[in-house]
């Protein structure tokens, strides 16, 4: 029964496995399941192991007992931000209007249906731009309309559920943000942390060898001599350097900053910097980018085990990264053109990434995106984006 | 083992239990599989297995998960050193050949060897190594585990419910989840917390209660807020402002909140919420 509903919670890349479905038949063959909202419950319990596919399973439920189409993956983004787009033009249109740059009363005259034809195709022409009057379609910010964030109709949750049909709780889609394909929210960072270790003895001694006693004990005649050794503990030292400046990376911050303060109670070392767009001859330890720089140079005297770790939306004028004296600070003078200061790091510690918070599928647009990830392995700033970083960091060479 | 199925859980008097949670303990407990809980700090995982063991009228057995800790502790403890002590200076009452006395059962072992079927609540398993839940797995697949130094096997009389909760710090790994059914306890909505409300607090003013609920919603909402109170911080922060003789429910909606530090537990939110705070009174 449900084998179909099965595979395709499979296909759409919830991880289900066969022992889980047996004991979802034996649950149905001992009677436990007598309706639609026992069987939405009971199945997401048996099946689905993480907050994480909860939204992909309420959609596959409502696709398979509802015939709620399947959303393919871009289309889907483009409608729900078009939808957004809508609502917020119902609320304000003049403020919308003013946002596309068109005049106000010729969107007035369209109908909705027409509106969110024209958001969608405005949504497929937007480039990689960062900079100006587009900027609000940005991904995974906090804006009202941008794509993959803090939609209103997101996450609701609670005891409401028995008053609708279990199709309807699930085409609701509750579990939205704890979604894999959202961007980084707190609660997901440190989990994706965790793999990065390296473990060494440090510490008090408090930790029993037993075979050194036994040996010790044996030689002093049976004497009991107790030998202690240090426990292991993580002292991998690690390198955030991050883009603070302008407001391109003003939605990300939030994030980042949750990135960081985990980062914090993970490592034994952490160093925090901070640049504008790229990294030229200094970076800066106070966020202000003033009192406290450090000259690039000074690393080549690190630990190469260091591993580095930027953040950035790598989007900015080709010059900045590719020009001498490309700074667009005035102050910042320097002989080297960034990309160089760029492969100079990445040649200095063997573990490097970049991490991005611009969607990987809007990366192809800027090239200065594709000219850094041709430096840094570049990641995007996701859970999966973090996990596959943090990977890459520990590999062994 | 005994067969447990006439026994279904409906909520307890001090919890107020979600249909669809219910349900899914209820099922856990036919399937004999243990139930994993997920959720924010402070929704009430840790209760669940409380009401359950109050409602179901069984013991509860908590096993508190350290970062350091190995399975072997929570199946049993053989004290080695006691036995030692033993063996050298011969003063005890102890049998020294008789390793079945420095034996001691750790929480996973009092469970199983219960006379009465029990609760075995598994806290905060996240926080333990991927190698302790990997090994517990065996243990809680056949509900026995053998005692090396004795080479005794213990097996569960009855089979406890199990109660895991994880607060999400690590992943679980798949096998372990493969083995549990999941929940995600979800942030109860105000309709339901006012029903949580009233359960704490049975003789609460519902004046004082509606603003209270109203304004722990308005500042759970304020941006960037990194340790968002939970029902936890709710339910005590209403203990506080009843606590208080001065205070009086109107203030509330004057937009004074009394008592922030119940609420916010880390500086940055607790400055946060006083300038937001303060920045509304004057408007």
């Amino acid at each position: 029964m449900f084998l179909k509903f099965f595979y395709t919670l499979k296909d759409v890349g919830v991880p289900v496995s066969p022992t889980s479905f047996l004991t979802l038949q034996k649950a149905l063959y001992q009677g436990l399941i007598t309706s639609l909202d026992d069987f939405y419950t009971c199945a997401r319990a048996v099946l689905v192991k993480s907050e994480r596919y909860f939204d992909l399973y309420d959609q596959v439920f409502a696709y398979h007992f509802d015939g709620v189409p399947l959303p393919e993956d871009a289309g889907f983004e483009i409608d729900q931000m078009a939808q957004a787009m809508l609502d917020e033009w119902l609320k304000n249109p003049k403020k919308m209007a003013n946002a596309l740059g068109v005049d106000e009363a010729t969107l007035k005259k369209l109908t909705p249906d027409e509106l969110i034809d024209y958001f969608k195709k405005r949504l497929k022409d937007q480039d990689g731009r960062h900079d100006g009057g587009n900027k609000w379609i940005g991904t995974g910010g906090t804006s009202p309309v941008g794509h993959s964030g803090y939609h209103p109709g997101g996450m609701r949750v609670g005891g409401e559920s028995r008053n609708k049909s279990a199709v309807k709780v699930a085409n609701e889609r509750r579990y939205k943000d704890y979604s894999t394909r959202g961007p980084l929210t707190q609660a997901k960072i440190g989990e994706a942390l965790k793999c990065l270790r390296n473990m060494i003895p440090a510490g008090p001694k408090d930790v029993i060898n037993v075979d050194e006693t036994i040996r010790a004990t044996l030689r002093n005649g049976g004497e009991i001599e107790l030998i202690f050794n240090r426990a292991m503990k993580d002292r991998l030292k690690v390198i955030l350097a991050i883009d603070n400046g302008g407001w391109s990376m003003d939605p990300y911050i939030q994030v980042v900053q949750t990135l960081f303060n985990y980062a914090r109670a993970q490592f034994k070392e952490v160093k925090t910097y901070f640049f504008h767009n790229t990294i030229y001859d200094y970076v800066w330890e106070d966020p202000s980018r003033y009192k406290k720089p450090k000259r690039i140079m000074d690393f080549s005297r690190l630990d190469p085990e260091t591993r580095l770790i930027i953040v950035g939306d790598a989007s900015m004028a080709p010059y900045e990264l590719m020009a001498h004296d490309g700074s667009i600070h005035i102050t910042e003078r320097s002989g080297r053109p960034s990309i160089e200061q760029l492969r100079f790091l990445a040649q200095t510690f063997r573990g490097a990434v970049w991490l991005n918070p611009v969607s990987e599928t809007m990366w192809g647009y800027t090239h200065t995106i594709l000219a850094i990830s041709k430096i840094f392995p570049m990641y995007e700033l996701s859970l999966d984006g973090l996990a596959q970083a943090v990977t890459k960091l520990m590999e062994k060479k | 083992m005994t067969k447990h199925q006439d026994a279904r859980f409906q909520g307890a008097h001090k919890y107020v239990l979600d249909p669809e949670l219910s349900s899914i303990v209820n099922i856990s407990m036919t399937l004999e599989m243990p139930l994993l809980l997920k959720g924010e700090p402070g929704t009430g995982k840790t209760m669940l297995a409380h009401a359950i063991a109050d409602t179901l009228d069984m013991p509860l057995i908590i096993l508190n998960v350290k970062s350091s800790m190995k399975l072997v502790e929570a199946l049993y403890q053989y004290d080695t050193l006691t036995r030692l002590n033993d063996s050298r200076f011969g003063d005890s009452t102890r049998d020294v050949s008789n390793i079945d006395e420095y034996i001691k059962m750790g929480k996973i072992g009092q469970a199983f060897c219960a006379e009465k079927r029990t609760v075995l609540l598994i806290d905060e398993i996240d926080k333990a190594d991927t190698d302790f839940q990997d090994d517990m797995l065996d243990v809680l697949d056949q509900m026995q585990f053998d005692i090396i130094e004795t080479d005794r096997t213990i097996s569960a009389i009855h089979r406890p419910v199990i109660i895991i909760t994880s607060n999400a710090k690590k992943d679980l790994s798949d096998p372990f989840l493969g083995r549990c059914n999941f929940h995600h306890i979800a942030f109860p909505e105000p309709k339901m917390m006012r029903k949580i409300i009233q359960i704490h607090f049975p003789a609460i003013d519902s004046k004082l209660a509606e603003n209270a609920i109203n304004a722990f919603y308005a500042v759970r909402d304020i941006d960037g807020i990194e340790k968002k109170p939970a029902t936890r911080e709710l339910i005590n922060w209403i203990r506080a402002l009843q606590a208080d003789p001065d205070f009086r429910a109107g203030d509330l909606l004057k937009g004074s909140m009394p008592f922030l530090g119940v609420l916010f537990k880390k500086s940055p939110d607790y400055e946060r919420t006083q300038n937001m705070i303060g920045r509304r009174k004057r408007f």
